[in-house]
Parts: structure tokens; sequence; C-alpha cells
């Protein structure tokens, strides 16, 4: 039995399926919302949706009515049905590009235990979603680097500053922790501002002014070798 | 056609029989205050009939 290239065969041949996806979709726009399997669900809502954008299509006026109406009775034998999809269903989703129909879980079904839904027609108003603005995502992505060099920081100030690697902000913290050590060395207190400035720079608090006391200590020595 | 060369016995059976276990399911609770009840998650409600956020609820069976 050939099989779709999506969604499930239902247990029946081509012809079959036809005949049955056509009744489920009669019965949707003739009530408005059933209550099926999940599978039929699924493979009934492309086809559903298809007939109703062809629905549209004639109601706009973009193409010839008549054809459209022919077209969809291929699937809905049902006349009746088709005139009402064509002027009550269709004109409702003028505005709504896609997504006609909803489908609802409501949990499996007793006596076989087979996962059922509720697809139905959406009858809300089409009101346009926002999308998520990016100003929100780059101001979360910019914290995050800044918090690592912070970090590094830290770890280079215990580690005596051999690593090079944080070159820039080191200089830094080297240069006024300089000043500070030329003004005076034992002003625990002055040492501790130029440190705090230093990590204003590097944007992190005064968690490392204990580590920077250390640094500027060791830069001392390291800039006497410079 | 292939059979069975002896009968299996009890107690293969049963230490088969033992290892099938059933898993209770996890369920969430409504987010209709008023229900309130428990249900499985992404179904809707089985008591109150309702599906959707707690702001955004729908009425679907």
């Amino acid at each position: 039995m050939p099989t779709p290239k999506k969604g499930a065969r239902l247990g029946a041949g081509p012809a079959h399926q036809r005949l049955m996806v056509a009744g489920l979709a009669t019965q949707l726009f003739e009530h408005g919302r059933i209550t099926t399997t999940e599978a039929k669900a699924r493979v009934l809502r492309p086809v559903a949706e298809k007939l109703i954008t062809k629905a549209k299509k004639a109601e706009l006026g973009t193409v010839a009515s008549l054809h459209q109406r022919r077209e969809v009775l291929k699937t809905i034998r049902d006349k009746e049905v088709v005139h009402a999809l064509f002027t009550e269903i269709a004109p409702r989703y003028a505005e709504r590009p896609g997504g006609y129909t909803r489908i609802t879980k409501i949990g499996p079904r007793k006596g076989d235990n087979a996962p059922m839904a509720v697809i139905e027609l959406v009858t809300e108003d089409y009101a346009p979603t926002q999308r998520a603005t990016r100003p929100a995502t780059a101001a979360a992505a910019t914290p995050a680097p800044a918090d690592e060099p912070v970090t590094d920081e830290t770890v280079t100030d215990e580690t005596a500053t051999d690593e090079t690697e944080e070159a820039p902000a080191a200089d830094e913290a080297a240069v006024e922790a300089e000043e500070a050590a030329v003004e005076a060395e034992e002003a625990a207190a002055e040492a501790e501002a130029a440190a705090a400035k230093a990590n204003e720079a590097a944007a992190k608090a005064e968690e490392a002014a204990a580590d920077a006391e250390e640094a500027a200590a060791e830069s001392s020595s390291d800039d006497t070798k410079a | 056609m292939a059979v069975p060369k002896r009968k299996m016995s009890r107690s293969n059976t049963r230490h088969r029989r033992s290892a099938w276990k059933a898993v209770a399911p996890s369920l969430v609770s409504c987010a209709n205050p008023a229900c309130d009840a428990k249900h499985l998650p992404h179904r809707a409600c089985g008591e109150c009939g309702q599906y959707g956020a707690r702001n955004d609820r729908r009425q679907v069976l």
C-alpha cells in the first residue's frame, strides 16, 4: 500500500482515506468543531485549510469563483456545506494568513485508549502577534561577556599577573596602582579607591578590591622590572 | 511448524510478568482556579474542559 509523504495512512487505502478525510472536512465545516482521533485531526488539518484558502481566493475575487467552487466540490460533495464555506466561513478569514483551524488534544478515549483531539475553526478575530524584540536579547547577551573578563582578572591577580592575556585591563590597573603606590604605598584607602576605579572600568564591584591590593604590590615589583 | 519443546514453568512465566510495570503519569493541575483538578499536560482538563495558559484559557469541551 502506498504511504503518504506526510501524516498517517489511517489504516485504509488511498481512496478510502480520501473519502474519510472528505467526510471529516464536511463535518468540520458543517459544525465548526469535531472531536476525532489525533491522527485524523492531523491529516484533516492541511486539507481543510487548503479548502478554506480556495474559498478565500474566490471570495476576494482574484481568481474565477466558479472554478474554485468546483475544485472544492471535488472534496466536499455537499453543496450546502460548500455554499456555507464560501459565503460564511471564508469571509471571516479575509485578514488571517493561514492557520484557520486549531487542534486541542483531549486525552485518550475509553475503549481503545486512542488519543483524541478537538479540531475546530478558529473563531477569534485575527490579531497580529508582536515578534520578540531583538534589543532585549542583545542586552541579555552583553553582560555575559563582561562578566567573564572580570573573573579572569581576579584569577590573574591571584596568580601574580604572570599571564599577560589580560593585558589592557591589567595595564590600567597597574598604572593606577602605580600612581597610588608612588603617593603612599602604605595608604590602603587610596589603593582601594584606585582599585575601585580599575574595577569600574572592568564593570565589577568591590569584590576584587582586596585582590587588587595584592596586584598593586606585585605590579610595583613588575614595574621595577619593566 | 515450530512448537515449544517444553511447557513453560510457572516460575519463568511469573518472572517474565514481574517485569511488566505500570508507571504513574506525571500530571499538572488545571489552570482554571475554580477547578484546579489534575490532568495530563498539554491536554484539555477533563473536569472543566478548559485548555490554555492561566491568563489565556478557552473552553474546549
